[in-house]
């Protein structure tokens, strides 16, 4: 197990600054992920750890040794590609051996050691068969056989699941899960699906414009976002966001969409403006007026099942929430809508910070 | 009416393409006396004497042995080296790369006969006048621009993520190239293979200036010498002609798909 230290990382392509100033440490056989929008940055970290890019500036430690200088051979790592990356014109045997043919290790027995790997990830029959005649889910299978053979200290992973159909993700991902604790190798993990890095992670990193916007545990980063880029990005679907104003200073009151509340935060000069953020799963619609709902108008109604998503108009904003099934809540139709005060998440708009 | 016209225009394509090749291989087998009769039809008597007396009369086979091994050691030379360089351009950070390519490039707009009597003039002073080595040297660099082009299009179409997979896995960059991007790259190692071959195989001017003996005297320049001071054996140039035409066409028309495939691949990415 390898913990892994990012001492002011930097790196630049020409002049475009992809990331910036990043301080960080993995722990000993984490599984910790990098999750962000696309052009933020992730895979350019997966690749300066995997030494494919050089670091601009600053030091990357696997333990206590730095590694800048290393060539990805002498790194000791293994990745695993979007697209797999397996080598089309050999066999899945051949695929999986190939890294440690290269390690050219005496005292393994190569055969041995692909029949293991393939049996853990149930690909014994499949040894003889091309890349090509396989299907996807089988194919990223392949490309973990092949990380995994050589025992590495650290694993990457470049969105392996999004090449898969909704349904195989979901399974592949609780199969990842299974093989991180059974193996427990550091594991640095990059996507752009904040619900698998929910679900996947010990420790998620909220990367955006080359900056670790927040990083924690998923529960931390959900319940408590630090900025509003964070509060968007995680949970699913995102947060609503209302603008908002401090009405009076002491004691404060805020105006949000015409409705007044006092929150429990720091005192705030008159004026102020805010931005509220609310989860969907915590606002509730319902037919039926109840004490201290708010009347909307229902725009659009999504069954999950269940329940139902519905997005309502608040005067002139949108607000998604749920609702239990009720035949009475028509689209164009008007509906109440409430949610716990002590669950909203008041953002400045300037800093866009939480307060 | 439309399938008309096309068939037409395929028909005259075709004659055009094939006469001449066929109006050689008629002559081949004509008695001497009917070569210059019109239209070149089929003689009432065929007759193989043009064919025996280009292997009697000449040193025929020495010069097939010679065009031989210099087409196919300057494809084995074009291939390696022209891999090698197609894939550092294609895949390695190389710096002022595109610089390269219209280098490579601009080398192949030279015509020959503005550089054959400075090469020639090399050839002596390295003292390889009328050897095969004069031959393969020049159809290395020669073909080299389009081994590279071509090749370095193959390249670029197989996926760098294949090529930092194999660099994680512990390749050095030659492993990368022979272990993974050579055997990916087979249709395109072909088809230039194939181009290469042909070109050095016709190639008539250098030949000509390089070789003076049958010693390393190539099967164009051959052909061109048959011409006595007083005769111009037509039946004969013909036969010969034929003889080593027919296995280029062979070969052509068996791995016709791979070549324009390759021919495509450079033609649309290059």
């Amino acid at each position: 197990m390898t913990e892994i230290t990012f001492e002011k990382i930097t790196k630049h392509f020409d002049r475009v600054k992809v990331i910036q100033d990043l301080n960080l440490t993995v722990n000993k056989g984490e599984f910790f992920t990098f999750v962000g929008p696309s052009g933020c940055g992730k895979s350019t970290i997966l690749n300066m750890l995997a030494g494919l890019e050089d670091v601009t500036s600053g030091t990357i430690f696997f333990d206590d040794m730095p590694v800048n200088d290393l060539s990805p051979k002498d790194r000791d790592v293994a990745m695993v590609f979007q697209s797999y990356a397996l080598y089309p014109h050999m066999t899945v045997y051949d695929n999986i051996a190939f890294p440690l043919k290269m390690k050219k290790q005496q005292n393994v027995s190569l055969d041995t050691e692909v029949h293991r790997v393939a049996s853990l990830l149930s690909l014994d029959d499949l040894l003889k068969r091309k890349p090509r005649e396989l299907s996807g889910g089988q194919r990223q299978r392949v490309a973990l056989g092949r990380a995994i053979i050589r025992k590495p200290k650290v694993f990457l992973m470049d969105e392996p699941l999004s090449n898969l159909d909704a349904r195989l993700r979901v399974e592949m991902r609780a199969e990842l899960k299974k093989l991180h604790n059974k193996l427990k190798i550091t594991t640095i993990y990059v996507t752009h699906d904040q619900a698998e890095a929910m679900s996947l992670s010990d420790r998620i990193a909220v990367l955006y414009n080359g900056t670790i916007q927040q990083c924690g545990t998923p529960r931390e980063v959900y319940i408590k976002p630090k900025n509003i880029m964070v509060a968007g990005f995680i949970g699913s679907p995102p947060m609503n966001f209302v603008p908002a104003s401090v009405q009076k200073s002491a004691p404060l009151e805020v105006i949000c969409n015409e409705m007044i509340f006092s929150p429990s935060i720091e005192i705030l000069p008159e004026n102020t403006n805010l931005v509220i953020g609310i989860r969907p799963e915590d606002v509730l619609i319902s037919f039926e007026k109840s004490a201290g709902s708010i009347e909307v108008t229902v725009s659009l109604i999504e069954s999950a099942g269940s329940f139902n998503w519905i997005d309502v108009m608040w005067h002139r904003i949108k607000v998604k929430g749920v609702s239990q099934i009720d035949e009475r809540l028509q689209t164009g139709g008007t509906a109440f809508m409430k949610f716990p005060l002590d669950k909203v998440i008041i953002f400045d708009k300037e800093t866009e910070r939480r307060m | 009416m439309k399938k008309t016209g096309f068939y037409i225009t395929l028909f005259i394509v075709c004659i055009y393409c094939i006469g001449p090749f066929l109006w050689q291989m008629i002559s081949s087998v004509k008695p001497s006396s009917e070569l210059t009769k019109l239209p070149p039809v089929l003689p009432h008597t065929l007759t193989f004497n043009h064919y025996i007396s280009v292997f009697q009369g000449h040193p025929f086979g020495r010069i097939i042995a010679n065009s031989f091994v210099v087409s196919m050691i300057s494809t084995v030379f074009s291939l390696t080296f022209g891999s090698l360089s197609a894939f550092g351009l294609s895949k390695l950070n190389i710096k002022g790369k595109g610089l390269i390519f219209a280098f490579v490039l601009s080398i192949s707009m030279f015509p020959p006969i503005a550089t054959v009597s400075p090469l020639y003039l090399v050839i002596r002073a390295l003292g390889l006048r009328d050897t095969w080595w004069a031959l393969i040297i020049t159809y290395t660099t020669f073909t080299l621009p389009m081994s590279i082009w071509i090749l370095s299009s193959f390249f670029r179409e197989i996926p760098d993520e294949l090529y930092r997979a194999a660099k994680v896995d512990g390749c050095s960059a030659f492993q990368i190239f022979y272990k993974i991007f050579l055997p990916l790259a087979g249709p395109g190692i072909f088809a230039t293979a194939i181009l290469v071959f042909i070109f050095s195989w016709n190639e008539f001017l250098y030949a000509l200036t390089f070789t003076s003996t049958t010693a390393s005297r190539t099967i164009p320049v051959g052909i061109a010498l048959f011409p006595g001071l007083h005769e111009m054996p037509w039946g004969d140039i013909a036969a010969a002609s034929v003889v080593v035409t027919l296995p280029l066409i062979i070969l052509v028309l068996i791995f016709q798909r791979r070549i324009i495939e390759g021919l495509a691949a450079g033609a649309i990415k290059g």
